[in-house]
């Protein structure tokens, strides 16, 4: 079938995608590994040779470390659980029949298209400002005192404006999932008298949960990098500062590369972690 | 459907879906609401809805004050180079991966997949350090090229899929009646692969818009784009909260009309084929 002539165009084709892409990858890893062993501060001294694993131990043991490990722990699952279980919710409420489902389905996606700057500043500014906030209006209306959401309460704020961002994402691949869901299986359930409730847990459950995985997956990585909404809302005071944001203060902030490098380098085994388990799932699928 | 829904259930469905979809949506809403507001009105306690003197100056202050189209057609820009040069790199590649499989096609496909984990922090010292030595930190060649490596995968996954469901016997019948690959791709190929490039071209199109770390951390004034364009509000003028809406809704409005029509690719795209 394929000829050995149509067998190297077909290498020469891939080559620039899969060139370009090593280059981007090998390049920069490779300089932060290098850079993660040396004392490197470009605005005081410039590369000031090899130590070693200092830096790999100073950045774990800074007071600033284990602080940021639980703030991004505290993100990534807090939105995870929001989204996955209010993705759910959605899912099996908007598959229901209704009428004008095409433009409820645009409404609740709507926001996944919002930039994340956008986001979080209407968020910061329009809602959660303790003074003239929507928030804090609706607040005084009740006659309570409003919050400074962004002080006082500032991880759960960030994880609403992130869950506000991905829930749509989880949504809309849940539904799909669902929409594959035989139909026939639930109402013979349901004509043998099983309640809504088990009919959830024994049928539409299992058979969502290749992509409850994916979405957990697919937004772990993304929300691990969560940056805009924390660099334009509080810039990671208030113990909103992730590991990614550490870094970068690191990097960019402090121009403390070597420190800052050890750090990616963390990220990287981080995210890789994840990787590995999405890799699994997304393989298997190609496959079939 | 074997039974018949009651019509009282279709009522509540369609009551509970609409209530939930308006109380997602309402920050867009707002947002766009209170662009047409003058200053007093937008931060009126108790809030306006609709009751209020519509007014376009904010957007007229807004778009004289801040060089406004400037930062919209480095968006433009920087976007839709990104976009169109990553597809020109993958068309072949993904092709050559759909038509001509080998034994190491799908390690190739993962490894690709695997590049687009890697977090940007982890390597924004070096990548920043080569944009400087190469004298393209703040310009808009920078951030195409970042852009388009960091969507590369995402758009070799997608051609891929639909390349895939291309029937290979068509192919096949080409070259047999004499087809050179040339005439192979522009005429038969080309053809049948044009909806499924257009829906690439969309989905990354979004994504490298709204893309918040490379083009916050690349640029300074040359070529930021809008999503630092709205950065710059973040204080003290995010107080002005019907500018900050102006200019909000200004930013976001193209590409919510574009993501209205990607929808149906948003899944499988983003997703890597994994969900259907």
């Amino acid at each position: 079938m394929a000829t050995q002539h149509s067998r190297s165009a077909a290498r020469l084709m891939m080559a620039p995608a899969v060139v370009l892409l090593l280059g981007w990858m090998l390049v920069p890893l490779i300089m932060t590994l290098m850079f993660s062993f040396k004392k490197y501060l470009p605005l005081r001294g410039g590369d000031l040779g090899w130590v070693g694993f200092e830096n790999y131990v100073r950045f774990v043991s800074s007071s600033a470390f284990w602080p940021s490990v639980v703030a991004t722990l505290t993100i990534v699952g807090g939105v995870l659980l929001i989204t996955v279980v209010f993705g759910v919710l959605l899912a099996i409420l908007l598959n229901q029949p209704m009428w004008g489902q095409g433009v409820v389905r645009i409404l609740v996606i709507a926001p996944f298209f919002v930039m994340p700057t956008v986001s979080a500043l209407v968020w910061k500014n329009m809602f959660m400002d303790p003074v003239n906030g929507l928030l804090a209006h609706l607040w005084k209306f009740f006659g309570a005192t409003p919050i400074e959401w962004l002080s006082q309460a500032s991880l759960p704020s960030i994880v609403m404006i992130v869950s506000w961002q991905w829930l749509p994402f989880a949504t809309l691949i849940l539904l799909t999932a669902i929409q594959s869901l035989d139909s026939e299986q639930l109402e013979a359930a349901e004509m043998d008298g099983a309640p809504p409730l088990k009919r959830f847990g024994y049928i539409t459950l299992p058979h969502l949960g290749r992509a409850i995985t994916v979405v957990v997956l697919i937004q772990t990585i993304f929300l691990l990098a969560v940056f805009a909404e924390i660099f334009v809302t509080t810039g990671g005071a208030f113990g909103t500062r992730t590991l990614t944001y550490l870094i970068f203060q690191r990097v960019l902030e402090s121009q403390n590369v070597g420190l800052g490098s050890a750090g990616g380098v963390y990220a990287i085994i981080l995210a890789n972690i994840v990787a590995i388990f999405l890799m699994r799932a997304v393989g298997k699928n190609l496959d079939a | 459907m074997a039974r018949a829904v009651t019509q009282q259930r279709k009522i509540i469905n369609t009551a509970a879906a609409w209530g939930i979809g308006l109380l997602i949506f309402f920050p867009i809403l707002w947002t766009i609401l209170t662009s047409f507001k003058t200053e007093a009105q937008a931060i009126a306690d108790p809030p306006i809805f609709l009751a209020f003197d519509w007014t376009l100056e904010n957007y007229a202050v807004v778009m004289e004050r801040s060089n406004y189209m400037r930062f919209l057609w480095n968006s433009v820009i920087i976007a839709g180079g990104s976009t169109l040069l990553g597809i020109l790199v993958a068309v072949p590649a993904a092709w050559s991966m759909a038509f001509v499989p080998s034994k190491r096609t799908k390690d190739i496909l993962l490894w690709m997949l695997s590049t687009k984990m890697l977090p940007a922090v982890g390597v924004l010292y070096p990548i920043y350090l080569i944009f400087i030595k190469l004298g393209i930190l703040d310009t808009r060649t920078g951030l195409v090229i970042v852009l388009m490596l960091m969507n590369l995968p995402i758009i070799v996954w997608m051609l891929y899929t639909y390349f895939r469901e291309i029937p290979g016997e068509i192919l096949e019948a080409a070259r047999m009646d004499g087809a050179t690959l040339k005439e192979e791709i522009l005429y038969v190929l080309t053809p049948m692969a044009v909806p499924g490039i257009a829906s690439t071209l969309l989905l990354n199109f979004i994504l490298a818009w709204n893309e918040a770390f490379w083009t916050l951390n690349l640029t300074a004034v040359n070529a930021a784009p809008l999503t630092a364009f709205i950065a710059s509000y973040s204080s003290p003028e995010g107080l002005f909260f019907a500018k900050l809406s102006a200019a909000s809704t200004m930013a976001i409005a193209p590409i919510l009309i574009l993501g209205w029509f990607s929808q149906k690719q948003l899944v499988s795209g983003l997703t890597f084929g994994a969900v259907k």
